[in-house]
């Protein structure tokens, strides 16, 4: 079976590789797909439902980052539909949690934000929530803070498939959900936790970031764990390179 | 017949206040109350969130003076990272400092309450704004727009942003200052000065045109409490927390930050959300004192730069070593303008301001601390408790214009009684009243951490409490 396939992108013929996904493809042929829970070398799991697309005679979206190119498809990845549903998603994101981007460690380098800035969320339609939401600042090198998390897991990904710690998992159901340390422990008490940092870099936004830095100083490393992420992920059967 | 007059909105403040004003039977006024009618509770939400978040979040407070939270607080988190921070970063933030009372200093007088001083208290209330100010004297509201503008820009050269620059952190500042910065602002100098000179002059020039305010602006004895270096010269970023009585006679020095609980209480007030602090010595409401420019004058020896010095010495030589009527905050807050402009100068030329070494880092090595500083309206305190990791547990802002509000209250009542007789209320009168409030330059929402509504209202209630007459000199929300 060759092992190169083609498909129709908004309309214009390109190659992808058998076994891409259609975020993959996307991505390899230039083409923007936003994408929150996505991370290039860990497996994948649909959640953030910002990178959906519209694939010709499939009468739902669906997630670029979970369905797989076929030869032959012809995907629509810009619509005025997909935008709204896009914003909506993230809308829904900032009426879950307490997003203040002024005082947070990642203003100005969040991917959260960058998102709604270039989706042009100028306002949410749902009404904010509020949570009282836990910061646990007892590990002695890095906090979460819950009321920044969008429960993209890629902390729980990196740290299983990456670091091989399980430090991470997620606790709770529906929109009580949250990211939980081992078996519901404060972050400081945790056993298995190298302190490596990865799942600090890998964090979209400011919810997972290095202790004592001030607002808008967090910029996270991303091209390092990346690079580990897809040397090891050749070798990993959950990842998806 | 008996009756209560409301201000329902105090204009051209920062935040928002309204007046009642109680009349007896015979139209005399009976006594008056300032209300501030909004409640921020910062100090509640912040609970639980990372000390080093705190400066940007307390910087919110205040769109006019953020970079004076921002300093208080980093002054309390380096208390809780028990640092000491590096001799340049102390000169940077003091700078910056300078250039935020400049800038405030600015607004308060050119836009805020020069409409009053230069149009006339009883002039047309539709013109007595900064735009009348423009049409009547270009020349003095073109000052005053250039010597914000000269702080403002100072400010963003500095930290990057105007308004809730996040430059300076807990333990220092993020960035070291670079020459280009440094000479960009030296070259500015020259030009500010020569406004806040001529700008005391003007103040010095038209202060015999309103004895009548002079006389009746909360002029009585009070307290007053001030930052100064251990020579006793003017400190706004960092001092020893002076109080003195209104005879000179020195009542407290606070040397430790920490102990200022022994010295100031905090008394709520039914009718505002504006907590009365008082000198807890002397107990309450014996214990009222005063904050602001004119305090922190004459809790000073002396100013410590040359100008400044000499136009202090004027300033005693003229209305005595320690003037009571609030009228001559704004005096008092010219002086301190050109100070402000002499000691930026004097910091630029420091040999170490731009020095590399700018932040000091540490965990939490206590579990409480306070850092206080002048802000452009007064001592300002932030007090933050933490958990072993670093969460804030409990936090206790006051805020400048809090110090201020028995004196404000007492001072309302007294512009009231001198300016209302037979139940005659005029705008003129209203205007006094808001006039004097004006002088404090206080920031109401800064310092009940409020939300926003309106600026300031008159009630004219009668002795049962039924409000017969509310004027309004603002717009409602």
């Amino acid at each position: 079976m060759p092992n190169r396939i083609s498909i129709r992108i908004d309309g214009e013929l390109v190659q992808a590789e058998r076994g891409q996904t259609i975020f993959e493809a996307a991505q390899a042929n230039n083409r923007f797909i936003p994408g929150l829970c996505q991370f290039k070398g860990l497996s994948t799991v649909g959640a953030c439902r910002l990178c959906v697309v519209e694939v010709q005679g499939v009468n739902r979206l669906l997630p670029s980052c979970t369905t797989p190119a076929q030869d032959g498809m012809a995907v629509i990845t810009r619509s005025a539909k997909l935008n709204d549903y896009r914003r909506q998603a993230l809308e829904l994101l900032f009426a879950e949690k307490n997003h203040v981007c002024a005082v947070c460690v990642s203003n100005n380098h969040c991917e959260l934000q960058a998102y709604a800035q270039r989706l042009g969320v100028t306002n949410v339609r749902y009404a904010y929530r509020y949570p009282r939401l836990k910061v646990d600042m007892s590990h002695p090198r890095f906090v979460i803070d819950h009321n920044r998390c969008v429960l993209c897991t890629r902390c729980v990904r990196v740290c299983n498939e990456v670091e091989g710690a399980y430090v991470w998992g997620v606790a709770g159901r529906g929109i009580g959900s949250r990211i939980a340390c081992e078996m519901d422990r404060d972050w400081g008490k945790a056993s298995a936790c190298t302190n490596c940092g990865k799942c600090v870099q890998v964090c979209p936004t400011g919810a997972l970031a290095e202790k004592g830095f001030a607002a808008e100083e967090m910029v996270k490393r991303q091209d390092l764990v990346e690079r580990l992420a897809t040397i090891r992920g050749t070798m990993n059967p959950g990842g998806s390179r | 017949m008996p009756q209560t007059i409301t201000i329902p909105h105090v204009t051209r403040i920062e935040g928002h206040a309204r007046v009642s004003i109680h009349l007896d039977d015979a139209g005399e006024v009976s006594g008056a109350q300032l209300h501030v009618t909004q409640i921020r509770g910062f100090e509640k939400f912040t609970e639980g969130r990372p000390y080093y978040e705190m400066p940007s979040i307390t910087a919110r407070i205040c769109g006019i003076c953020p970079v004076s939270h921002l300093l208080a607080s980093v002054k309390a988190c380096d208390a809780i990272m028990a640092v000491r921070i590096p001799p340049a970063a102390k000169l940077l933030r003091d700078l910056l400092h300078c250039a935020q009372f400049v800038q405030s200093h600015a607004l308060s007088f050119f836009h805020l309450s020069a409409p009053d001083l230069l149009l006339g208290m009883d002039s047309d209330p539709a013109a007595r704004n900064i735009a009348g100010l423009i049409e009547k004297h270009p020349q003095i509201a073109r000052d005053g727009i250039a010597l914000r503008r000269f702080g403002q820009q100072a400010i963003e050269r500095m930290a990057g942003e105007r308004v809730h620059p996040s430059w300076t952190v807990p333990g220092g500042v993020n960035k070291p200052l670079s020459s280009a910065t440094r000479d960009a602002i030296l070259s500015e100098i020259p030009v500010a000065r020569s406004i806040a000179r001529r700008t005391v002059k003007l103040i010095k020039s038209i202060l015999d045109q309103f004895p009548e305010e002079i006389a009746s602006f909360c002029n009585a004895p009070t307290m007053y409490a001030g930052l100064t270096s251990p020579a006793g010269e003017l400190r706004w970023y960092d001092g020893i927390l002076r109080f003195i009585s209104q005879e000179g006679e020195s009542l407290a020095a606070v040397e430790d930050p920490l102990d200022y609980a022994n010295f100031i209480g905090e008394a709520a007030m039914p009718h505002s959300y504006l907590k009365a602090p008082y000198f807890k010595p002397r107990g309450f409401p014996a214990g009222e004192y005063r904050v602001g420019p004119m305090a922190r004058l004459n809790v000073a020896a002396s100013c410590g730069t040359p100008e400044a010095d000499a136009e202090l010495a004027e300033y005693r030589q003229r209305l005595g070593e320690r003037p009571q009527s609030a009228f001559f905050y704004h005096y008092a807050r010219l002086i301190e303008c050109l100070h402000g402009v002499e000691r930026m100068e004097r910091l630029l030329d420091e040999r170490r301001i731009l020095d590399t070494h700018v932040r000091a880092t540490a965990g939490v090595n206590e579990r409480e601390g306070v850092g206080i500083i002048e802000a452009p309206r007064g001592v300002l305190i932030h007090h933050y408790q933490v958990d072993e990791h670093g969460a804030i547990t409990w936090a206790n802002l006051i805020v400048a214009t809090g110090h201020n509000n028995l004196a404000m209250s007492r001072g309302v009542e007294q512009v009231a009684r001198h300016f209302i007789h037979n139940g005659k209320v005029e705008e003129g009168m209203l205007n006094r009243v808001s006039a004097l409030i004006r002088a404090y330059d206080p920031c109401l929402s800064c310092s009940t951490h409020a939300l926003g509504q309106v600026p300031l209202a008159i009630d004219i209630l009668r002795p049962d409490g039924v409000a017969v007459q509310t004027l309004t000199t603002g717009q409602a929300d």
